[in-house]
Protein backbone atom coordinates (compact mmCIF):
# COMPACT_ATOMS: atom_id res chain seq x y z
CA UNK A 1 0.00 0.00 0.00
CA UNK A 2 1.04 3.61 -0.80
CA UNK A 3 -0.22 6.89 0.84
CA UNK A 4 0.94 9.49 -1.70
CA UNK A 5 2.87 11.51 1.30
CA UNK A 6 6.08 11.95 -0.52
CA UNK A 7 6.61 12.69 -4.01
CA UNK A 8 8.01 9.97 -6.28
CA UNK A 9 10.68 10.04 -8.39
CA UNK A 10 10.26 11.50 -11.78
CA UNK A 11 12.35 10.04 -14.42
CA UNK A 12 12.19 10.66 -18.32
CA UNK A 13 15.17 8.42 -19.03
CA UNK A 14 15.10 4.78 -20.18
CA UNK A 15 13.88 3.02 -18.86
CA UNK A 16 11.09 5.26 -18.24
CA UNK A 17 7.70 5.53 -16.15
CA UNK A 18 4.51 5.27 -18.55
CA UNK A 19 3.39 8.11 -16.46
CA UNK A 20 5.14 10.81 -14.15
CA UNK A 21 3.63 13.78 -12.60
CA UNK A 22 5.21 15.94 -10.67
CA UNK A 23 3.70 18.55 -8.83
CA UNK A 24 1.10 19.14 -11.18
CA UNK A 25 -1.88 21.16 -11.00
CA UNK A 26 -4.48 22.45 -13.09
CA UNK A 27 -6.89 25.54 -13.83
CA UNK A 28 -8.70 25.46 -16.21
CA UNK A 29 -9.07 29.83 -16.02
CA UNK A 30 -6.97 32.08 -14.10
CA UNK A 31 -9.15 32.49 -10.48
CA UNK A 32 -11.06 28.96 -11.25
CA UNK A 33 -10.49 26.59 -8.73
CA UNK A 34 -8.19 24.04 -9.59
CA UNK A 35 -9.13 21.02 -11.34
CA UNK A 36 -6.09 18.98 -9.81
CA UNK A 37 -4.34 19.92 -7.37
CA UNK A 38 -0.42 18.88 -6.48
CA UNK A 39 -0.57 15.46 -8.55
CA UNK A 40 2.20 13.36 -7.84
CA UNK A 41 2.07 10.09 -10.23
CA UNK A 42 4.43 7.25 -11.51
CA UNK A 43 3.35 4.48 -13.24
CA UNK A 44 5.61 1.68 -14.51
CA UNK A 45 5.29 0.50 -18.06
CA UNK A 46 2.98 -2.39 -18.68
CA UNK A 47 0.52 -1.81 -16.56
CA UNK A 48 -3.47 -1.93 -16.46
CA UNK A 49 -4.57 1.07 -14.09
CA UNK A 50 -7.69 1.72 -13.06
CA UNK A 51 -8.50 5.28 -11.89
CA UNK A 52 -11.37 5.40 -9.23
CA UNK A 53 -13.54 8.75 -7.26
CA UNK A 54 -16.75 10.31 -7.64
CA UNK A 55 -17.96 12.86 -10.39
CA UNK A 56 -15.84 15.96 -10.51
CA UNK A 57 -12.90 14.46 -8.92
CA UNK A 58 -10.71 15.34 -11.94
CA UNK A 59 -10.52 11.99 -13.37
CA UNK A 60 -11.07 13.73 -17.08
CA UNK A 61 -9.29 16.25 -16.23
CA UNK A 62 -6.09 13.89 -15.42
CA UNK A 63 -7.06 12.04 -18.81
CA UNK A 64 -6.59 14.80 -20.93
CA UNK A 65 -3.97 16.57 -19.47
CA UNK A 66 -2.04 13.37 -20.51
CA UNK A 67 -3.06 13.67 -24.00
CA UNK A 68 -1.92 17.13 -24.07
CA UNK A 69 -5.22 18.58 -24.22
CA UNK A 70 -4.95 20.61 -21.06
CA UNK A 71 -1.76 21.90 -19.94
CA UNK A 72 -0.08 21.80 -16.66
CA UNK A 73 -0.98 25.49 -14.77
CA UNK A 74 2.17 23.83 -12.56
CA UNK A 75 4.71 21.17 -12.53
CA UNK A 76 5.89 18.40 -15.16
CA UNK A 77 4.05 15.95 -16.86
CA UNK A 78 5.85 13.23 -18.81
CA UNK A 79 4.46 10.57 -20.51
CA UNK A 80 6.32 7.31 -21.86
CA UNK A 81 9.71 9.76 -21.40
CA UNK A 82 8.49 12.97 -22.99
CA UNK A 83 7.22 15.45 -21.75
CA UNK A 84 4.01 16.46 -22.86
CA UNK A 85 4.53 20.08 -22.86
CA UNK A 86 7.25 20.01 -25.22
CA UNK A 87 6.92 17.06 -27.21
CA UNK A 88 3.41 16.91 -27.63
CA UNK A 89 3.53 15.04 -30.75
CA UNK A 90 5.90 12.54 -29.58
CA UNK A 91 3.28 11.66 -26.79
CA UNK A 92 0.13 11.80 -29.13
CA UNK A 93 1.91 9.34 -31.66
CA UNK A 94 2.34 6.68 -28.82
CA UNK A 95 -1.05 7.10 -26.86
CA UNK A 96 -4.95 6.04 -27.84
CA UNK A 97 -7.59 8.26 -25.62
CA UNK A 98 -11.04 7.66 -25.75
CA UNK A 99 -13.13 10.68 -23.85
CA UNK A 100 -16.06 10.25 -21.96
CA UNK A 101 -18.60 11.37 -24.51
CA UNK A 102 -17.63 8.97 -27.46
CA UNK A 103 -16.71 11.45 -30.36
CA UNK A 104 -17.71 10.24 -33.83
CA UNK A 105 -18.98 11.15 -37.49
CA UNK A 106 -22.05 10.39 -37.63
CA UNK A 107 -22.15 10.61 -41.66
CA UNK A 108 -19.43 8.23 -42.12
CA UNK A 109 -19.80 4.51 -42.36
CA UNK A 110 -17.89 2.73 -39.23
CA UNK A 111 -15.04 1.01 -42.03
CA UNK A 112 -14.03 4.70 -43.30
CA UNK A 113 -14.24 6.54 -39.81
CA UNK A 114 -12.12 3.78 -38.65
CA UNK A 115 -9.35 4.13 -41.79
CA UNK A 116 -9.58 7.49 -41.37
CA UNK A 117 -8.35 7.66 -37.78
CA UNK A 118 -5.69 5.31 -38.38
CA UNK A 119 -4.41 7.21 -41.26
CA UNK A 120 -4.35 10.07 -39.08
CA UNK A 121 -3.34 8.29 -35.68
CA UNK A 122 0.06 7.14 -38.00
CA UNK A 123 -1.13 3.87 -39.53
CA UNK A 124 1.34 3.18 -42.59
CA UNK A 125 -0.13 2.23 -45.37
CA UNK A 126 1.72 -1.15 -45.10
CA UNK A 127 0.18 -2.28 -41.50
CA UNK A 128 -3.62 -0.31 -42.16
CA UNK A 129 -5.28 -3.50 -43.21
CA UNK A 130 -3.59 -5.65 -40.38
CA UNK A 131 -4.45 -3.19 -37.81
CA UNK A 132 -7.72 -2.46 -39.19
CA UNK A 133 -8.22 -6.30 -38.94
CA UNK A 134 -7.03 -6.84 -35.00
CA UNK A 135 -9.69 -3.81 -33.90
CA UNK A 136 -12.33 -4.99 -36.06
CA UNK A 137 -11.97 -8.49 -34.86
CA UNK A 138 -11.40 -7.37 -31.38
CA UNK A 139 -14.44 -4.91 -30.85
CA UNK A 140 -16.80 -7.44 -32.25
CA UNK A 141 -17.03 -4.49 -35.25
CA UNK A 142 -17.42 -6.66 -38.47
CA UNK A 143 -21.09 -6.61 -38.55
CA UNK A 144 -21.63 -2.78 -38.85
CA UNK A 145 -18.71 -2.07 -40.99
CA UNK A 146 -20.98 -0.85 -43.71
CA UNK A 147 -22.86 1.12 -41.50
CA UNK A 148 -23.35 5.09 -40.95
CA UNK A 149 -22.08 5.78 -37.70
CA UNK A 150 -25.72 7.30 -36.95
CA UNK A 151 -27.66 4.86 -36.93
CA UNK A 152 -25.14 2.44 -34.75
CA UNK A 153 -26.40 1.51 -31.40
CA UNK A 154 -25.23 2.71 -28.04
CA UNK A 155 -23.20 -0.06 -27.44
CA UNK A 156 -21.87 -0.35 -31.13
CA UNK A 157 -20.74 3.87 -30.79
CA UNK A 158 -18.57 2.92 -27.98
CA UNK A 159 -16.92 -0.19 -29.40
CA UNK A 160 -16.25 2.06 -32.00
CA UNK A 161 -14.34 4.84 -29.80
CA UNK A 162 -12.65 2.39 -28.12
CA UNK A 163 -11.31 1.13 -31.66
CA UNK A 164 -10.23 4.21 -33.03
CA UNK A 165 -8.21 4.36 -29.95
CA UNK A 166 -6.62 1.19 -30.38
CA UNK A 167 -6.12 1.53 -34.06
CA UNK A 168 -2.20 2.13 -34.11
CA UNK A 169 -1.79 -0.01 -31.74
CA UNK A 170 -0.67 2.84 -28.73
CA UNK A 171 1.66 2.02 -25.71
CA UNK A 172 -0.31 4.33 -23.04
CA UNK A 173 -3.82 3.55 -23.98
CA UNK A 174 -6.30 6.22 -22.27
CA UNK A 175 -10.17 5.21 -21.90
CA UNK A 176 -12.33 7.36 -20.16
CA UNK A 177 -15.50 5.28 -18.96
CA UNK A 178 -15.14 2.77 -21.49
CA UNK A 179 -17.59 0.52 -20.37
CA UNK A 180 -20.52 2.71 -20.38
CA UNK A 181 -23.65 1.99 -22.94
CA UNK A 182 -21.72 -1.94 -23.19
CA UNK A 183 -24.23 -4.87 -22.74
CA UNK A 184 -22.50 -7.37 -19.82
CA UNK A 185 -21.42 -9.78 -22.74
CA UNK A 186 -19.49 -6.70 -24.58
CA UNK A 187 -17.94 -5.64 -21.17
CA UNK A 188 -16.81 -8.86 -20.57
CA UNK A 189 -15.21 -9.07 -24.58
CA UNK A 190 -13.88 -4.82 -23.56
CA UNK A 191 -11.92 -6.26 -20.64
CA UNK A 192 -10.67 -9.41 -22.61
CA UNK A 193 -8.93 -6.74 -25.35
CA UNK A 194 -8.02 -4.33 -22.49
CA UNK A 195 -6.42 -7.24 -21.02
CA UNK A 196 -4.48 -8.26 -24.44
CA UNK A 197 -3.53 -4.74 -24.90
CA UNK A 198 -2.03 -4.28 -21.67
CA UNK A 199 0.40 -7.03 -22.40
CA UNK A 200 2.98 -5.10 -22.31
CA UNK A 201 1.66 -1.36 -22.85
CA UNK A 202 -0.51 0.60 -20.40
CA UNK A 203 -3.70 1.29 -20.19
CA UNK A 204 -5.41 4.05 -18.16
CA UNK A 205 -9.18 3.32 -17.88
CA UNK A 206 -11.82 5.64 -15.45
CA UNK A 207 -14.03 3.93 -14.36
CA UNK A 208 -17.24 3.89 -11.73
CA UNK A 209 -17.49 0.01 -11.75
CA UNK A 210 -15.21 -2.01 -9.11
CA UNK A 211 -15.62 -5.29 -10.63
CA UNK A 212 -13.70 -3.59 -13.58
CA UNK A 213 -11.17 -2.80 -11.48
CA UNK A 214 -11.80 -6.25 -9.75
CA UNK A 215 -11.32 -7.62 -13.20
CA UNK A 216 -8.40 -5.66 -14.83
CA UNK A 217 -6.10 -3.55 -12.85
CA UNK A 218 -2.68 -4.19 -11.49
CA UNK A 219 -2.99 -0.56 -9.74
CA UNK A 220 -5.57 1.96 -8.64
CA UNK A 221 -5.77 5.36 -8.14
CA UNK A 222 -8.32 7.12 -6.13
CA UNK A 223 -8.98 10.69 -7.11
CA UNK A 224 -11.05 12.97 -4.55
CA UNK A 225 -11.93 16.80 -4.92
CA UNK A 226 -8.72 17.53 -7.32
CA UNK A 227 -5.96 15.57 -5.39
CA UNK A 228 -4.44 12.12 -5.85
CA UNK A 229 -5.22 10.56 -2.56
CA UNK A 230 -4.05 7.66 -2.58
CA UNK A 231 -2.63 4.67 -4.63
CA UNK A 232 -3.07 1.01 -4.63
CA UNK A 233 -0.71 -1.97 -6.31
CA UNK A 234 -3.13 -4.39 -6.75
CA UNK A 235 -0.88 -7.11 -4.29
CA UNK A 236 -1.34 -5.12 -1.69
CA UNK A 237 -5.64 -4.83 -1.89
CA UNK A 238 -6.05 -8.73 -2.30
CA UNK A 239 -3.70 -8.83 1.20
CA UNK A 240 -6.43 -6.30 2.30
CA UNK A 241 -9.15 -7.87 1.23
CA UNK A 242 -8.29 -11.19 2.38
CA UNK A 243 -7.31 -9.46 5.48
CA UNK A 244 -10.88 -8.46 5.98
CA UNK A 245 -12.24 -12.00 4.71
CA UNK A 246 -13.97 -10.09 1.14
CA UNK A 247 -13.49 -10.12 -2.25
CA UNK A 248 -11.51 -7.66 -4.20
CA UNK A 249 -14.73 -5.60 -5.36
CA UNK A 250 -16.17 -5.35 -1.65
CA UNK A 251 -13.27 -4.56 -0.80
CA UNK A 252 -13.06 -1.35 -3.28
CA UNK A 253 -16.09 -0.46 -2.75
CA UNK A 254 -15.06 -0.32 1.10
CA UNK A 255 -12.08 2.05 0.16
CA UNK A 256 -14.02 3.81 -2.09
CA UNK A 257 -15.91 4.66 0.30
CA UNK A 258 -13.30 5.46 2.92
CA UNK A 259 -11.30 7.57 0.66
CA UNK A 260 -14.27 9.63 -0.67
CA UNK A 261 -15.39 10.40 2.96
CA UNK A 262 -12.18 11.11 4.23
CA UNK A 263 -11.78 13.66 1.36
CA UNK A 264 -15.04 15.25 2.55
CA UNK A 265 -13.38 15.50 6.02
CA UNK A 266 -10.01 16.75 4.55
CA UNK A 267 -11.65 19.42 2.53
CA UNK A 268 -13.85 20.48 5.32
CA UNK A 269 -11.04 20.96 7.47
CA UNK A 270 -9.24 23.07 4.96
CA UNK A 271 -12.16 25.36 4.48
CA UNK A 272 -11.94 25.99 8.00
CA UNK B 1 3.70 19.70 -42.05
CA UNK B 2 2.34 16.18 -43.57
CA UNK B 3 0.42 16.97 -47.47
CA UNK B 4 -1.10 13.45 -46.56
CA UNK B 5 -2.42 14.44 -43.32
CA UNK B 6 -4.10 17.66 -44.72
CA UNK B 7 -5.12 15.44 -48.11
CA UNK B 8 -6.55 12.96 -45.65
CA UNK B 9 -8.72 15.50 -43.83
CA UNK B 10 -9.23 17.45 -47.51
CA UNK B 11 -10.85 13.85 -48.94
CA UNK B 12 -13.10 13.37 -45.32
CA UNK B 13 -14.14 17.10 -45.59
CA UNK B 14 -14.72 17.13 -48.92
CA UNK B 15 -16.70 13.64 -48.17
CA UNK B 16 -18.82 15.61 -45.75
CA UNK B 17 -19.41 18.65 -47.48
CA UNK B 18 -20.85 16.56 -50.80
CA UNK B 19 -23.16 14.17 -48.61
CA UNK B 20 -24.32 17.55 -46.89
CA UNK B 21 -27.77 18.38 -47.56
CA UNK B 22 -27.56 21.89 -46.22
CA UNK B 23 -24.33 22.44 -48.65
CA UNK B 24 -26.40 21.50 -51.44
CA UNK B 25 -29.35 23.63 -50.74
CA UNK B 26 -26.76 27.20 -50.02
CA UNK B 27 -25.20 26.03 -53.64
CA UNK B 28 -28.58 25.76 -55.24
CA UNK B 29 -29.64 28.77 -53.56
CA UNK B 30 -26.67 30.31 -54.88
CA UNK B 31 -27.10 29.17 -58.31
CA UNK B 32 -30.41 30.12 -58.46
CA UNK B 33 -30.42 33.80 -56.72
CA UNK B 34 -27.04 35.06 -59.01
CA UNK B 35 -28.73 32.93 -62.06
CA UNK B 36 -31.82 34.45 -61.79
CA UNK B 37 -29.86 38.47 -60.97
CA UNK B 38 -28.14 37.61 -64.26
CA UNK B 39 -30.89 36.57 -66.98
CA UNK B 40 -34.10 38.02 -66.11
CA UNK B 41 -32.65 41.26 -66.62
CA UNK B 42 -31.12 40.01 -69.74
CA UNK B 43 -34.05 38.78 -71.13
CA UNK B 44 -36.45 41.68 -70.30
CA UNK B 45 -33.98 44.16 -72.12
CA UNK B 46 -31.86 44.70 -74.74
CA UNK B 47 -28.03 44.01 -72.96
CA UNK B 48 -25.05 43.79 -74.17
CA UNK B 49 -23.58 40.84 -74.67
CA UNK B 50 -21.06 40.65 -71.62
CA UNK B 51 -21.23 38.91 -68.41
CA UNK B 52 -20.55 42.23 -66.10
CA UNK B 53 -23.42 42.43 -64.80
CA UNK B 54 -22.75 39.18 -62.89
CA UNK B 55 -19.39 39.69 -61.47
CA UNK B 56 -21.10 43.10 -60.13
CA UNK B 57 -23.65 40.77 -58.35
CA UNK B 58 -21.66 37.83 -57.44
CA UNK B 59 -19.08 38.58 -54.75
CA UNK B 60 -21.87 40.32 -52.52
CA UNK B 61 -24.07 37.09 -52.86
CA UNK B 62 -20.98 35.12 -52.24
CA UNK B 63 -20.37 37.27 -48.76
CA UNK B 64 -23.74 35.34 -47.48
CA UNK B 65 -23.42 32.12 -49.21
CA UNK B 66 -19.79 31.16 -48.25
CA UNK B 67 -20.13 31.27 -44.49
CA UNK B 68 -23.03 29.28 -44.99
CA UNK B 69 -20.57 26.79 -46.42
CA UNK B 70 -18.34 26.96 -43.83
CA UNK B 71 -20.39 27.79 -40.70
CA UNK B 72 -20.25 23.85 -39.87
CA UNK B 73 -16.33 23.54 -40.25
CA UNK B 74 -15.04 23.60 -36.36
CA UNK B 75 -18.27 24.73 -34.89
CA UNK B 76 -20.27 21.42 -35.28
CA UNK B 77 -17.00 19.80 -34.44
CA UNK B 78 -16.58 21.51 -31.11
CA UNK B 79 -19.99 20.53 -30.56
CA UNK B 80 -19.69 17.00 -31.36
CA UNK B 81 -16.77 16.93 -29.24
CA UNK B 82 -15.06 15.25 -32.40
CA UNK B 83 -12.77 18.64 -32.00
CA UNK B 84 -11.52 17.17 -28.83
CA UNK B 85 -10.56 14.21 -30.14
CA UNK B 86 -8.59 15.57 -33.17
CA UNK B 87 -6.67 17.40 -30.89
CA UNK B 88 -5.57 14.47 -28.97
CA UNK B 89 -3.79 13.04 -32.42
CA UNK B 90 -0.57 13.47 -34.27
CA UNK B 91 -1.51 16.12 -36.52
CA UNK B 92 -0.53 20.18 -36.40
CA UNK B 93 -3.22 21.92 -35.92
CA UNK B 94 -2.11 23.85 -39.45
CA UNK B 95 -2.84 20.84 -41.33
CA UNK B 96 -6.27 20.21 -40.00
CA UNK B 97 -7.54 23.85 -40.95
CA UNK B 98 -5.95 24.02 -44.25
CA UNK B 99 -7.71 20.28 -45.47
CA UNK B 100 -10.74 22.18 -44.15
CA UNK B 101 -10.24 25.29 -45.93
CA UNK B 102 -9.87 23.43 -48.85
CA UNK B 103 -12.11 21.01 -48.67
CA UNK B 104 -14.69 23.82 -48.32
CA UNK B 105 -12.72 25.89 -51.53
CA UNK B 106 -13.37 22.91 -53.82
CA UNK B 107 -16.96 23.19 -53.01
CA UNK B 108 -17.00 26.99 -53.31
CA UNK B 109 -15.18 26.37 -57.08
CA UNK B 110 -17.43 23.78 -57.97
CA UNK B 111 -20.68 26.32 -57.02
CA UNK B 112 -18.58 28.76 -59.40
CA UNK B 113 -17.80 26.00 -62.23
CA UNK B 114 -21.88 25.56 -62.41
CA UNK B 115 -22.18 29.03 -63.72
CA UNK B 116 -19.80 28.55 -66.18
CA UNK B 117 -22.61 27.77 -67.96
CA UNK B 118 -23.92 31.50 -68.10
CA UNK B 119 -21.27 32.64 -70.32
CA UNK B 120 -21.21 29.89 -72.85
CA UNK B 121 -25.08 29.98 -73.00
CA UNK B 122 -24.76 33.49 -73.53
CA UNK B 123 -22.23 33.05 -75.99
CA UNK B 124 -24.32 30.95 -78.06
CA UNK B 125 -27.40 33.01 -77.69
CA UNK B 126 -24.78 35.65 -78.96
CA UNK B 127 -22.85 33.98 -81.90
CA UNK B 128 -26.55 33.34 -83.82
CA UNK B 129 -26.74 37.01 -83.74
CA UNK B 130 -23.20 37.66 -85.04
CA UNK B 131 -21.74 39.13 -81.62
CA UNK B 132 -19.19 37.52 -79.65
CA UNK B 133 -18.65 37.22 -75.71
CA UNK B 134 -15.29 38.71 -74.87
CA UNK B 135 -13.59 35.31 -73.32
CA UNK B 136 -10.75 37.46 -71.87
CA UNK B 137 -13.40 39.71 -69.63
CA UNK B 138 -15.18 36.66 -68.46
CA UNK B 139 -11.52 34.76 -67.44
CA UNK B 140 -10.47 37.87 -65.62
CA UNK B 141 -14.08 38.25 -63.75
CA UNK B 142 -13.47 34.18 -63.15
CA UNK B 143 -10.16 34.44 -61.40
CA UNK B 144 -11.27 37.62 -59.47
CA UNK B 145 -13.96 35.35 -58.13
CA UNK B 146 -11.72 32.61 -56.94
CA UNK B 147 -9.56 34.89 -55.20
CA UNK B 148 -12.86 36.67 -53.70
CA UNK B 149 -13.94 33.22 -53.31
CA UNK B 150 -10.71 32.09 -51.29
CA UNK B 151 -10.35 34.94 -49.00
CA UNK B 152 -13.87 34.55 -47.92
CA UNK B 153 -14.04 31.09 -47.28
CA UNK B 154 -10.58 31.30 -45.31
CA UNK B 155 -12.89 34.52 -43.28
CA UNK B 156 -15.78 32.01 -42.84
CA UNK B 157 -13.52 29.14 -41.35
CA UNK B 158 -12.06 31.23 -39.44
CA UNK B 159 -15.55 32.29 -38.33
CA UNK B 160 -16.59 28.70 -37.83
CA UNK B 161 -13.33 28.00 -35.34
CA UNK B 162 -14.52 30.96 -33.18
CA UNK B 163 -17.49 30.01 -31.80
CA UNK B 164 -19.35 26.15 -31.60
CA UNK B 165 -22.58 27.65 -32.71
CA UNK B 166 -22.69 27.87 -36.68
CA UNK B 167 -25.49 30.68 -36.30
CA UNK B 168 -23.23 32.63 -34.72
CA UNK B 169 -21.19 31.86 -36.77
CA UNK B 170 -22.47 32.34 -40.49
CA UNK B 171 -22.78 36.05 -38.34
CA UNK B 172 -19.69 36.66 -37.70
CA UNK B 173 -17.96 35.66 -40.87
CA UNK B 174 -20.92 37.35 -42.73
CA UNK B 175 -20.20 40.95 -41.06
CA UNK B 176 -16.50 40.64 -41.54
CA UNK B 177 -16.75 39.57 -45.48
CA UNK B 178 -19.52 42.28 -45.78
CA UNK B 179 -17.06 45.22 -43.93
CA UNK B 180 -14.46 44.02 -46.13
CA UNK B 181 -16.64 44.62 -49.40
CA UNK B 182 -18.05 48.04 -48.32
CA UNK B 183 -15.35 49.54 -46.89
CA UNK B 184 -14.12 51.69 -49.90
CA UNK B 185 -17.51 52.54 -50.31
CA UNK B 186 -18.09 53.62 -46.67
CA UNK B 187 -14.61 55.51 -47.18
CA UNK B 188 -16.18 57.28 -50.13
CA UNK B 189 -19.60 58.30 -47.81
CA UNK B 190 -17.56 59.59 -45.35
CA UNK B 191 -15.49 61.26 -47.07
CA UNK B 192 -12.24 60.45 -46.67
CA UNK B 193 -9.35 61.69 -49.12
CA UNK B 194 -6.25 60.72 -49.62
CA UNK B 195 -4.01 58.73 -47.57
CA UNK B 196 -7.18 57.26 -45.57
CA UNK B 197 -9.02 56.80 -48.50
CA UNK B 198 -6.58 54.88 -50.31
CA UNK B 199 -5.96 53.23 -47.27
CA UNK B 200 -9.16 51.69 -46.94
CA UNK B 201 -9.78 51.30 -50.94
CA UNK B 202 -6.58 48.94 -50.04
CA UNK B 203 -8.55 46.79 -47.36
CA UNK B 204 -11.86 46.85 -49.53
CA UNK B 205 -12.00 43.25 -51.39
CA UNK B 206 -14.87 44.78 -53.79
CA UNK B 207 -11.23 47.66 -54.84
CA UNK B 208 -9.31 44.43 -55.81
CA UNK B 209 -11.87 42.34 -57.28
CA UNK B 210 -13.13 45.19 -59.27
CA UNK B 211 -9.61 45.67 -60.59
CA UNK B 212 -8.98 42.30 -61.44
CA UNK B 213 -12.48 41.32 -62.99
CA UNK B 214 -11.25 44.76 -64.95
CA UNK B 215 -8.83 42.24 -66.72
CA UNK B 216 -6.18 44.39 -65.17
CA UNK B 217 -4.19 41.51 -63.24
CA UNK B 218 -1.51 43.44 -60.87
CA UNK B 219 0.57 41.57 -58.59
CA UNK B 220 -1.10 43.61 -55.66
CA UNK B 221 -4.28 42.70 -56.09
CA UNK B 222 -3.49 38.90 -55.75
CA UNK B 223 -0.95 39.29 -52.70
CA UNK B 224 -3.89 40.58 -51.06
CA UNK B 225 -6.47 38.53 -51.38
CA UNK B 226 -3.54 35.81 -50.36
CA UNK B 227 -3.09 38.21 -47.40
CA UNK B 228 -6.28 38.17 -46.21
CA UNK B 229 -6.57 34.07 -46.61
CA UNK B 230 -2.87 33.50 -44.72
CA UNK B 231 -4.35 35.63 -41.98
CA UNK B 232 -7.52 34.44 -41.60
CA UNK B 233 -6.24 30.51 -41.51
CA UNK B 234 -3.21 31.96 -39.32
CA UNK B 235 -6.13 33.02 -36.61
CA UNK B 236 -7.59 29.56 -37.34
CA UNK B 237 -4.98 28.17 -36.64
CA UNK B 238 -4.02 30.21 -33.84
CA UNK B 239 -7.47 29.55 -31.83
CA UNK B 240 -6.69 25.46 -32.32
CA UNK B 241 -3.85 26.46 -29.42
CA UNK B 242 -5.90 28.61 -27.20
CA UNK B 243 -9.26 26.53 -27.54
CA UNK B 244 -10.83 25.95 -23.79
CA UNK B 245 -11.13 22.37 -23.47
CA UNK B 246 -13.23 20.85 -21.23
Amino acid sequence: MQILLVSPDVTSTPPYNAISLHKVSVAYQRQAPLALRDINLSIPTGEVVGLLGPNGAGKSTLMRLLTGLVPATQGEVHVLGHNVATHAHDVRVRVGYLPERVPLYEQMLVWDYLRYMARLRGVTKASLDARMQVVIDGTGLKEVLGKPVSQLSKGFRQRVGIAQAMVHNPDLLILDEPTTGLDPNQILELRSLIRTHGDGRTVLFSTHVMQEVAAMCDRVLFLFSSRLVAEFARADLERMASERACTLTDQLEHMFYTFTHQGVALASGEEE
Amino acid sequence: MSISRIWWIFQKEVSALFGSLVAYVVVVLFLIIVGGMFWVPFFEEVSPVTMRSFFMQAPLFLCFFVPALTMHMFASEEQSGTLELMMTLPIARVELVLGKFLAAYVLLLAALGMTLTYPLTLHILASQQGVWLDFGECLAGYLGLMLLGGAYTAIGVMGSSLTRDQVVSVLVSFALCFALFMCDQLGEVLGLGGDALLGVQYLSTSYHFKAISRGLLSMADVVYFLSVMVCALAVTTARQGTRRIG
